[in-house]
């Protein structure tokens, strides 16, 4: 089978790019392993909701027009978000057909999947930056009677086995779990190494409309000083709740969850954890403290009306003498939460774009070792905002646009060379 | 920050490490270092310990000059002091280590220092390593150190640069992180 573009995943960034290239009247298609917005249908928890207000759930021509803007979508919201949207842009999806291999071909490239064999002269690789849960390798020696879920197959605290649980990570998603399941009545304990602490809202509005106003969101790619570091910064602590609530891990001392320093290493059933705690919880409150400066700062100059004054947080509490070691046994751990990343999963594609560490070689999502490939989502493709669903609109636009001009150049040469 | 069209100077050559990081990044095998000293028991608790070469870059590198450490231990352990503890080693690396990271935080964040000065205590119950107590451990409960800064920045941008610096440090990571030791003999 042939067509000029083949995307590949058919969440919020595969339709988006979908209706970019309708727009443009290229012909494509877009191939899913399951359904429209299958990651967030399977593979996440119950209480999750979006850390963006509604007001930021845009897609391309597509907007929330429900009556919360300020509310946070819940994961079943957020299927309906884009189920319609893949429905009203009329996005040629192929379902239930998963890629297994990509490769060069005369054409340009050809795609095999379970349902039959796509040439093609353009790809996007859509399928999303949380494929699969990334797990640190100290995972293999974690006793096996320690049940070990990521949040991928977590569900809910009622599913995880009887006793504590040690949440390894302090991202959003860390945050979020042992918030829930500190709260279900279980002990729980996080690992905290590098994290990056937010309020929920600041001087009376929330903190994405401080970024976005401040120009943060619109920082791009090539103008972060150290992009490698920048893309692998975890997720802020935040949450999306009815009452906007902050989260961070003073709030999380209060509950009585156990705040210890990033898991090193288990040895003899003995969990280690480092004593760099507190300069990790430093370096998160003074690079707080320098956002809220700059949106201090963005106010001022603008001559906004804030109602609220400007103020700091409390630091973050640090127990004076943390625990260095837990013995997972004696301490009655029943569970470990791997809430340490999601990475991509590339494994089907065979042409030469992946560095050492197995990320995709790209410059703001165009791949130049394969002209006319074009890889979406993750943290800052082209700017911050692209972490979020609305980044999908500028980003898809600003490709769409380089994957015209290369099929234009493409014909072009083609052409010449009949 | 005072405004000033004096460039930052503090002794460090950012560009060159900056530089160091981009072409390791690209040839990750030559960012393989081994460090190495060799000790000689010279009697009682007393040692030296040499330092002459090092390997990096994929090849050997000699110091400009051998360095000897000296380390014994003090009179109320019935020894005769003629150099500091190991313990007292580890101190000194430490906070060596975390004033290097400072200036060269500094240096690249535009701020010119003036004066940096460290005090480093490590607490410790030496009934661990008189085995008197297996509750207790043998290294140090805690370690605390105290830095005095003057330079041109804000409370904030020193607090930072000192959280930077332990963020980089090697040393900090070696003390508050396990590392896998083997000794063996012959």
């Amino acid at each position: 089978m042939d067509t000029t573009t083949v995307v590949i995943g058919a969440g919020q960034s595969g339709l988006a790019m979908s209706h970019r290239l309708t727009e443009r009247s290229i012909d494509h298609v877009v191939l899913e392993r399951g359904e429209v917005a299958n990651s967030w249908r399977h593979e996440r928890w119950d209480s999750l909701r979006l850390l963006t207000p509604n007001r930021e759930s845009r897609l391309p021509g597509w907007r929330y027009d429900g009556d919360d803007p300020d509310g946070f979508m819940a994961v079943p919201e957020v299927v309906t978000f884009i189920d319609s949207y893949a429905a009203a842009i009329n996005a040629p999806v192929l379902t239930g057909t998963a890629v297994t291999r990509v490769e060069t071909s005369s054409r340009g490239y050809q795609v095999t999947t379970t349902g039959g064999v796509w040439n093609c002269e353009a790809l996007v690789l859509a399928g999303g930056a949380a494929n699969l849960a990334s797990i640190p390798s100290l995972a293999t020696t974690v006793p096996v009677s320690i049940d070990m879920v990521t949040p991928m197959t977590y569900r809910s605290p009622e599913c995880l086995h009887e006793g504590g649980v040690l949440v390894v990570g302090a991202s959003a998603t860390g945050v979020q779990l042992a918030d829930e399941i500190q709260r279900s009545g279980r002990t729980v304990t996080i690992a905290v190494g590098e994290h990056v602490r937010l309020p929920r809202t600041y001087r009376g509005r929330d903190i994405f409309w401080w970024m976005d106003a401040a120009g943060v969101l619109d920082e791009r790619h090539d103008d972060v000083d150290d992009l490698v570091r920048a893309r692998h910064i975890p997720s802020p602590q935040l949450i999306g709740t009815p009452e906007h609530r902050s989260i961070d891990l003073n709030s999380l001392a209060r509950l009585g969850v156990e705040i210890v320093g990033r898991l090193c290493s288990i040895r003899d059933g003995v969990a280690q954890f480092s004593g760099g705690l507190a300069n990790g919880c430093r370096l998160a409150d003074l690079k707080m403290s320098r956002l809220l400066d700059r949106a201090d700062t963005w106010a001022q100059e603008t001559g906004i009306d804030v109602e609220d004054a400007p103020l700091r947080f409390q630091p973050t509490s640090v127990p004076s003498d943390p625990t260095l070691e837990i013995h997972l046994h004696r301490q009655a751990i029943g569970t470990i939460v791997w809430a340490t990343g999601y990475r991509p999963d590339y494994s089907w594609l065979d042409l030469p774009v992946l560095d050492r560490k197995g990320r995709i070689r790209h410059d703001g999502g165009v791949i130049s070792d394969a002209p006319g490939v074009y890889v979406l989502g993750g943290n800052l493709l082209r700017t911050r905002r692209s972490s979020y669903i609305a980044g999908t609109e500028q980003d898809t636009y600003e490709l769409a646009n380089h994957l015209h001009e290369y099929l234009d150049r493409h014909a072009c040469v083609k052409a010449k060379a009949c | 920050m005072t405004m000033t069209t004096k460039p930052v100077d503090n002794g460090v050559n950012t560009e060159a490490l900056i530089g160091a990081r981009e072409a390791l990044s690209q040839a990750p095998e030559a960012a393989e270092f081994t460090w190495r000293a060799s000790c000689t028991w010279a009697g009682g608790t007393y040692s030296r310990t040499k330092i002459e070469g090092f390997s990096g870059l994929g090849q050997e590198h000699s110091h400009r000059q051998v360095f000897t450490y000296e380390a014994d231990h003090p009179e109320c352990f019935a020894s005769e002091d003629r150099g500091a503890t190991p313990v007292e080693h580890v101190l000194s690396a430490l906070a060596s280590c975390l004033t290097a990271g400072v200036a060269a935080v500094a240096q690249y964040r535009g701020i010119q220092l003036r004066s940096v000065t460290s005090t480093i205590e490590g607490r410790m119950n030496v009934l661990g390593i008189l085995g008197a107590d297996p509750e207790v451990r043998n290294g140090f409960n805690a370690i605390d150190v105290r830095f005095n800064i003057d330079a041109d920045a804000t409370p904030d941008e020193i607090e930072a640069l000192v959280a930077q610096s332990q963020k980089r440090s090697a040393v900090f990571d070696i003390v508050t992180n396990p590392t896998n030791v083997s000794v063996n003999v012959g």
